[in-house]
């Protein structure tokens, strides 16, 4: 029987070598089994940078935030799990939890991608959360920062952050799905420098969730913290600006002259920005953007009106510059030509931009435009002087986005000469065909961020910087080089006193703007009425203030209102003073403009 | 040869044996310690975690093996009833005021630690059956008689096992068979179970789909396997006759209508069984080995995660407590049953191989010190030990890398517990004592 034995042996050396083989094949040969080890211990999770806090100029926040947690599923890991519980501790109900796992491995989701599952819970909704995660495989909560304006107020001036759409990250493929980016305002053109850098985290995951680190950390990539951003803003002035538009249609841009910082861009009716956050966004921006009165449209920089009265300071300085007229230059005020307003008949300069006498500017735009520079021709004439026109209008920033930092501003509108040739025909146009445009109706249209920079460049006797909204990048920064760049108009800047004279005479006595005076404060202003025909007209200001030494720039637009002295002057008044004083004296003329409601007209 | 070497613990002891248990026991204990590796409870001696426990146990077993080389080798001769009928009581007790773990009253629990007769239970049954077998005289197991004694002696433990029940336990058993084999039980028996196993798989196999059959419609895909099975035969039976001698044609007729019946039956049987019998995780443990279809999702997770534990571990392994889904805990309970997926992963094919070999060695090794002795009783006892040790290491092994089923038992020295731990190295030291004795007596 001994050699049985041997039968034994060769049985056991039989299984061993099997056995060895398999082995063998489970490690060496096949690469299966070591990719779903890879794919089930290592991860790589995104460490998402904390997004840098954007300032007012007085370093008071406006943007920071505040972090909240996803809650994801990687559909992969799922294992059968107590819904019931899972719902009681979610407070989501069975069938919305189902209809979301469905989703997560429906295309374009797939099992071994993460999908959400409730987006931004806020910490104490998470906390309660935290505990129990641990049972339900696959599913594991992700930390990220939202924003949160504490003042309230700037909405589309700081804009706001979203996930970034598909058509996004095809433009930057740096983006990922699930990564937020700046969509409108400062946190859209200052995206780079807000965002930061993303971390990657390479981690193992163990059956109970808890995430370890792979080689102690040595492979990951830190995250870099965006960058702060001390905006221009002053938010009290915001805040003022966005309370006396309250109930009306319209918007307020205010710049300091001397550098071309945006103070204030209040375009009304606004809204809280914190409406377009966390869970609520998406109904919130859907109520927004079909809002009749158009909410989510920034009228101060996207709204092309047609110029109006207020256009006469950049005719009077083209004139002069041009040679066309002097100061002293008078044109009767000829009603047959043009309708006019007030008791004057033969103005100089100064006085017809006080009486703001359509007449006398026809007359300028005549001889600006009929120059005789071609006397055999005057089809041939007046392009050339409208030419030249045209190129003097157009480095006072009109027809020109201005190179701001806030995105979506609008051109408005220069006609050329090429564009009356396409309207009329070509030589089949002069002065006649195109007078509107001298007293600022007409083809033109123009932003009312432009308006401001024109009351600017008069502050500045001859100069702007290009309007923006972000004064140092990061707290000891500086702004973008481009701001810090002088723009110079070409205007002697002897022709600028007697524009500035007339304007100061406007606030004065007998003044269109009387109703803005200020006790202490010389302010210098234009009112304009833009036709709007059939609805009532806009009522409009630009202005700066002091005069001697100007700090403050605005341009003011109340939508069918009416007249501009009426409306739009007050309410600059008022801006200036908060912003000059910090106190507000005027509490009738407050009061008044607080209670008028345009919204409807 | 003098009575003072017959009472030594020095006298020729096989070194090379107890150099292999060392190397066992600390391969195995720095495997669990690796495998249920806590950073927060880094010392082996914590006994907070199960390196710490198995570190007592360890030590326990080392005083249990030095004096077992001091106790002499008649003892456990005469003794063999005692023992067998003490760790039997044990095994009825258990059924008693056993805890229940997993579904099954296997241990005794004391505080956190738990003891399981039925690992000590085949020290006495190798012991009987050796004392039996010397008895009949070596090599006679040839009669009806000695079989069915040798069937009732292994028979009382399994069957109270049976009743815990701890399927796994039981399987190891069937240790004993080769055992039985090698003292003059017919190879038949081997035959039977390889085709036992052969039509157990493919009548599971079969049964876990459907067949049309004519006139009886959807029926178990077993039928399928019944039907082609019985036109083999008859095709056999017609074709050759021809090349059978007139004289043993009557009996090739008698062992194919047989054969072919039984193993028709046994098929059939088999699938009743899988199907309407075994609960519904034992069914699926077998369904899973098989890469059969399984209703539950995770059914196969911890197969599937031991063949992911292992495949990782490459040619040269991750490193000892490097071990990605070692150390993650992916494996439930890694450092029981599955073992050997965290020494494969951490130690790579070389380790591997090295440990099958180590096994492998220590099985033929017991075999042939067991055909060194002059008595029958300790020659059995020796099979017994080495069977006992093959059959572990072919369930656990096969089930961690998906070539059996899913059976808990442990990998002798390796798995965690105190029970196992103690129990295999009583048996593997009982073995050493009766071996250092070999020159002295004659049973």
């Amino acid at each position: 029987m001994e050699g049985r034995r041997y039968t034994l042996i060769v049985i056991v050396m039989t299984i061993a070598v099997i056995y060895l083989l398999r082995i063998f094949g489970l490690q060496v040969v096949s690469q299966y089994w070591k990719d779903r080890g890879t794919a089930l211990t290592e991860k790589e999770v995104v460490v998402y940078p904390s997004r840098g806090v954007i300032y007012d100029r007085n370093l008071r926040v406006l943007v920071t935030s505040q972090t909240v947690y996803d809650l994801m599923v990687l559909p992969k890991d799922v294992l059968p799990f107590d819904t019931m519980a899972f719902c009681k501790i979610t407070s989501l109900d069975l069938d919305e939890l189902r209809s979301i796992l469905k989703k997560a491995v429906t295309y374009p989701n797939v099992r071994y991608k993460p999908s959400a599952v409730i987006k931004q819970m806020k910490p104490e909704e998470y906390a309660p959360i935290a505990g129990e995660l641990y049972r339900f495989k696959g599913f594991y909560a992700q930390a990220r920062t939202l924003r949160v304006y504490p003042e309230k107020a700037g909405a589309l001036l700081l804009g706001d952050v979203g996930e970034v759409t598909k058509k996004l990250m095809e433009k930057f493929p740096e983006y990922k799905k699930g990564d937020y980016i700046g969509l409108s305002g400062i946190e859209k053109s200052y995206e780079n420098e807000l965002r930061g850098q993303r971390g990657i985290k390479y981690v193992f995951r163990d059956n109970l969730g808890v995430e370890r680190q792979v080689a102690n950390g040595n492979l990951d990539v830190k995250a870099i913290e965006g960058t702060h951003v001390v905006s221009s803003i002053d938010i009290d002035l915001q805040k003022y600006g966005e309370k006396l538009m309250q109930n009306k249609r319209g918007c307020i841009v205010a710049i300091e002259p001397k550098t071309g910082e945006i103070l204030a861009l209040v375009s009304s009716p606004t809204f809280d920005p914190n409406l377009l956050l966390g869970r609520a966004r998406g109904a919130n921006f859907l109520a927004l953007s079909r809002d009749k009165q158009k909410p989510l449209f920034n009228r101060a920089t996207q709204a092309q009106y047609r110029p109006g009265s207020i256009f006469k300071i950049a005719q009077s300085l083209t004139a002069l510059q041009l040679g066309a007229i002097n100061k002293d230059t008078r044109i009767p005020c000829n009603r047959a030509l043009i309708g006019c307003h007030g008791s004057h008949s033969m103005d100089d300069l100064e006085m017809a931009i006080v009486h703001s006498c359509n007449p006398y500017f026809r007359g300028v735009m005549q001889r600006v435009v009929e120059g005789g520079r071609n006397p055999k021709n005057r089809f041939k004439d007046a392009q050339i002087g409208l030419g030249l026109w045209r190129e003097q209008i157009m480095k006072f920033g009109f027809g020109t986005n201005l190179s701001t930092d806030i995105p979506g501003v609008k051109k408005g509108l220069v006609p050329s000469p090429e564009y009356y040739d396409r309207a009329y025909g070509k030589e089949s146009w002069n002065f006649s065909t195109i007078y509107s445009i001298s007293i600022g109706e007409g083809e033109m249209l123009v932003t009312p961020i432009q308006m401001c920079n024109l009351a600017c460049i008069v502050a500045n006797r001859g100069y702007y910087y290009s309007p923006h909204t972000v004064k140092k990048v990061g707290l000891n920064g500086a702004p973008r080089p481009e701001f810090s760049q002088k723009n110079d108009v070409g205007i002697r800047p002897e022709y600028f006193d007697v524009v500035i004279s007339a304007m100061e005479k406007v606030v004065g006595p007998g003044g269109t703007a009387n109703g803005a005076k200020l006790q202490d404060i010389v302010i210098c202003g234009k009112t304009g009425t833009v036709q709007n025909e059939p609805r009532k007209d806009h009522s409009v200001f630009v202005c700066f203030a002091p005069k001697d030494d100007p700090k403050i720039a605005l341009a003011v637009y109340v939508e069918n209102c009416g007249f501009g002295g009426t409306w739009a002057a007050p309410i600059a008044s008022l801006m200036i003073e908060q912003y000059l004083n910090d106190a507000i004296k005027n509490i009738e003329r407050e009061k008044h403009i607080l209670e008028q409601n345009f919204l409807n007209q | 040869m003098s009575r003072n070497r017959n009472n030594s613990a020095v006298g020729p002891i096989d070194w090379t044996i107890i150099g292999v248990w060392i190397f066992f026991v600390v391969f195995g204990w720095m495997t669990i310690y690796s495998a249920a590796y806590d950073a927060s409870h880094p010392m082996p001696f914590d006994f907070a975690k199960e390196y710490g426990k198995q570190m007592m146990w360890i030590g326990i077993s080392v005083l249990l093996a030095i004096l077992t080389l001091y106790i002499e080798g008649d003892f456990f001769a005469k003794f063999a009833w005692v023992i067998y009928g003490f760790f039997l009581m044990l095994l009825v007790l258990v059924l008693i005021i056993g805890k229940e773990v997993n579904g099954a009253k296997a241990w005794f629990g004391v505080g956190s630690f738990g003891i399981q007769p039925s690992e000590f239970s085949k020290i006495g049954v190798g012991l009987v059956l050796a004392k039996y077998i010397a008895s009949i005289g070596g090599g006679q197991l040839k009669n009806m008689q000695s079989r069915l004694v040798s069937a009732a002696i292994i028979g009382m433990p399994a069957g109270l096992i049976l009743l815990q029940p701890d399927v796994g336990s039981l399987l190891t058993f069937v240790a004993f068979v080769f055992v039985m084999y090698r003292e003059g039980l017919s190879g038949n028996v081997l035959i039977v179970g390889f085709a036992a196993i052969l039509f157990g798989v493919l009548s599971i196999v079969t049964g876990a789909g459907t067949a049309n059959i004519p006139f009886y419609g959807e029926q178990s895909g077993v039928w399928m396997l019944i039907i082609v099975l019985t036109i083999l035969a008859i095709l056999v039976l017609l074709y050759t006759r021809n090349f059978i001698p007139p004289r043993n044609r009557r009996k090739m007729y008698l062992i194919v209508t047989v054969g072919t019946i039984a193993a028709a039956s046994f098929s059939y049987s088999v699938s009743y069984i899988v199907d309407n019998i075994l609960e519904k995780h034992h069914k699926e443990r077998i369904y899973v080995m098989l890469s059969l279809p399984v209703e539950r999702k995770d059914a196969d997770y911890n197969s599937e995660m031991a063949k992911i534990t292992v495949g990782m571990g490459g040619v040269f392994g991750k490193g000892w407590l490097d071990g990605p889904m070692t150390q993650n805990n992916y494996v439930p309970e890694q450092w029981t049953d599955f073992i050997f997926s965290a020494v494969a992963e951490e130690w790579g094919f070389l380790g591997s191989l090295i440990l099958i070999g180590a096994y492998v060695f220590l099985i033929i090794r017991l075999m042939f010190i067991a055909d060194r002795q002059r008595s029958v009783f300790s020659r059995v006892y020796g099979y017994c030990v080495a069977c006992i040790f093959f059959m572990h290491f072919l369930i656990n092994i096969g089930m961690v890398i998906g070539l059996a089923p899913i059976i808990g038992i442990p990998l002798p020295f390796f798995s965690y517990g105190g029970s196992s731990l103690m129990a295999f190295t009583l048996l593997l030291f009982i073995m050493v004592r009766l071996d250092s004795e070999r020159w002295s007596v004659l049973k």
